[in-house]
C-alpha cells in the first residue's frame, strides 16, 4: 500500500519537469532584480501573461504531486498509516498544495 | 568476557549476562554454544552447518546483524563485552531463534521458483556465461537466505509488508534467467505496492550481506527493468 510503479513514475516524472523549471525560475529572479525591483514591476510583467501562468501552473502541479507522494512515503513509514487513510492523506495533501499554489499563480498572472 | 544474551519469547524478554572464557580463535556461535553447554541448557538458538553455507545462525551481535558462525569474537568485542540478540525485523520464537516465516513467505510471494518454458523435445538455449543477464543472475544466486539483509533494512522496519532485499534480489536473479518462463509475472509482482519501489537505496543490505552480495544494486536493476517494461507495454 505504499509505492507502486505508477506513483514511482509520477514522482520521477514530476521531478524531471521541475528540474528545468527551478533553474529558469532562479535564473529569471537573478536576471530580473538587476537594478532593483518592486512588486508593481513584477506584477506588470506577470499579469495577463499566458506564458507565466502556464509556466508556474505546471510548476505548481508538478510540485504538488511530487510533495504529496514524498510525504505519503514518510507518513507511511513513520506513522504506519495505510489503506484508505493513506490514500485520503495523499490526495488531501495534493489538493492543499495545488489549491494554495493555484491561488498564488492566479493572483500574479490574472488581470 | 561478559556476554549479554537476550532471553524471552514473543511476549517480551530481557538480557541475561554470562561470563564466558575467551579463546584465541572463537566465533560468536562458539560463544553461544559454550553458554548452552556449560551455563544454561535451556538457551535456544539455531545453527546447522557452522561454515557459512546454510544461513541459519544469523543474530544481532552488538546491534549489528551478522552470521555468527563466521564472525570472530575478537573482531566485534567491545570493552570485553558482547551483546547477542535474535535477528530484528522478525518475530521471536524463543531466545536467539527468530521466526523466519515472514522472510520466507516473501521469498515465495515474489515468485522465486523456477518455471520452465520448454518441453523435453525442445532444444536447450545456449546461454554464454559472460552475458550481462547471466552475470546478474550469477551474482544473486549465491544468497544463502540468512536474513541478515532483511534484519539490516530500515525500510522493512518502517513497512513490515515490504518484500525486502533478499526476496527482491531473488526476483532480480530470476528475471535475468532466460530459461525462466514467468518473468513478466515477477515484474508485475515487484512493480506493485510493497515491491521494489519502496527501496530508498540506503544500502544497509549491501553493507551487511555476509556473502558480499549487492541487493541494493539488484533492486535498482528491478526498478529500471519494471520502468522499461511499463513503457514497452504502453503505460
Amino acid at each position: 500500500m505504499m509505492l507502486d510503479v505508477r506513483l514511482y513514475l509520477a514522482q520521477r516524472i514530476s521531478a524531471m519537469i521541475m528540474a528545468p523549471l527551478v533553474f529558469i525560475h532562479l535564473g529569471m529572479m537573478v536576471y530580473a532584480i538587476q537594478g532593483g525591483l518592486s512588486a508593481a514591476e513584477i506584477l506588470g510583467r506577470t499579469q495577463g501573461s499566458v506564458f507565466w501562468m502556464l509556466f508556474y501552473g505546471l510548476f505548481v502541479a508538478a510540485a504538488s504531486l511530487h510533495a504529496a507522494i514524498g510525504l505519503r512515503v514518510i507518513v507511511h513509514e513513520t506513522l504506519r498509516l495505510r489503506g484508505m487513510a493513506l490514500r485520503a492523506l495523499t490526495w488531501g495533501l495534493f489538493a492543499v498544495f495545488f489549491v494554495m499554489g493555484a491561488r498564488a499563480v492566479m493572483a500574479v498572472t490574472m488581470i | 568476557m561478559e556476554v549479554a544474551v537476550w532471553r524471552g519469547d514473543e511476549t517480551g524478554g530481557r538480557y541475561e549476562t554470562f561470563d564466558v572464557p575467551a579463546q584465541d580463535n572463537q566465533t560468536i556461535l562458539d560463544v553461544v554454544t559454550w553458554i548452552q553447554q556449560n551455563s544454561d541448557a535451556t538457551l535456544t538458538y539455531r545453527f546447522a552447518c557452522r561454515v557459512g553455507m546454510c544461513g541459519s545462525c544469523a543474530m544481532m551481535v552488538n546491534g549489528t546483524p551478522r552470521w555468527t558462525c563466521r564472525t570472530h569474537v575478537r573482531k566485534v568485542l567491545k570493552g570485553n563485552r558482547l551483546q547477542v540478540a535474535p535477528l530484528q525485523n522478525l518475530p521471536v520464537i524463543k531466545d536467539l531463534a527468530a521466526d523466519m516465516d515472514p522472510f520466507f513467505d516473501k521469498w515465495v510471494r515474489v515468485g522465486g521458483r523456477h518455471e520452465p518454458g520448454k518441453t523435453r523435445h525442445d532444444q536447450i538455449e545456449a546461454i554464454p556465461p559472460d552475458t550481462p543477464d547471466r552475470e546478474n543472475a550469477d551474482a544473486g544466486i549465491e544468497c544463502i537466505n540468512c536474513s541478515v539483509c532483511y534484519a539490516a533494512c530500515d525500510t522493512v522496519r518502517g513497512n513490515p509488508d515490504y518484500l525486502g532485499p533478499a526476496a527482491l534480489q531473488r526476483a532480480w536473479t530470476i528475471v535475468n534467467d532466460e530459461k525462466h518462463a514467468g518473468r513478466q509475472q515477477i515484474l508485475n509482482t515487484v512493480a506493485a505496492s510493497d515491491g521494489c519501489f519502496n527501496c530508498h537505496s540506503m544500502g544497509n543490505c549491501t553493507v551487511h550481506c555476509p556473502n558480499g552480495l549487492d541487493p541494493m544494486n539488484a533492486i535498482a536493476g528491478l526498478k529500471r527493468a519494471v520502468t522499461k517494461n511499463r513503457f514497452k507495454r504502453g503505460g
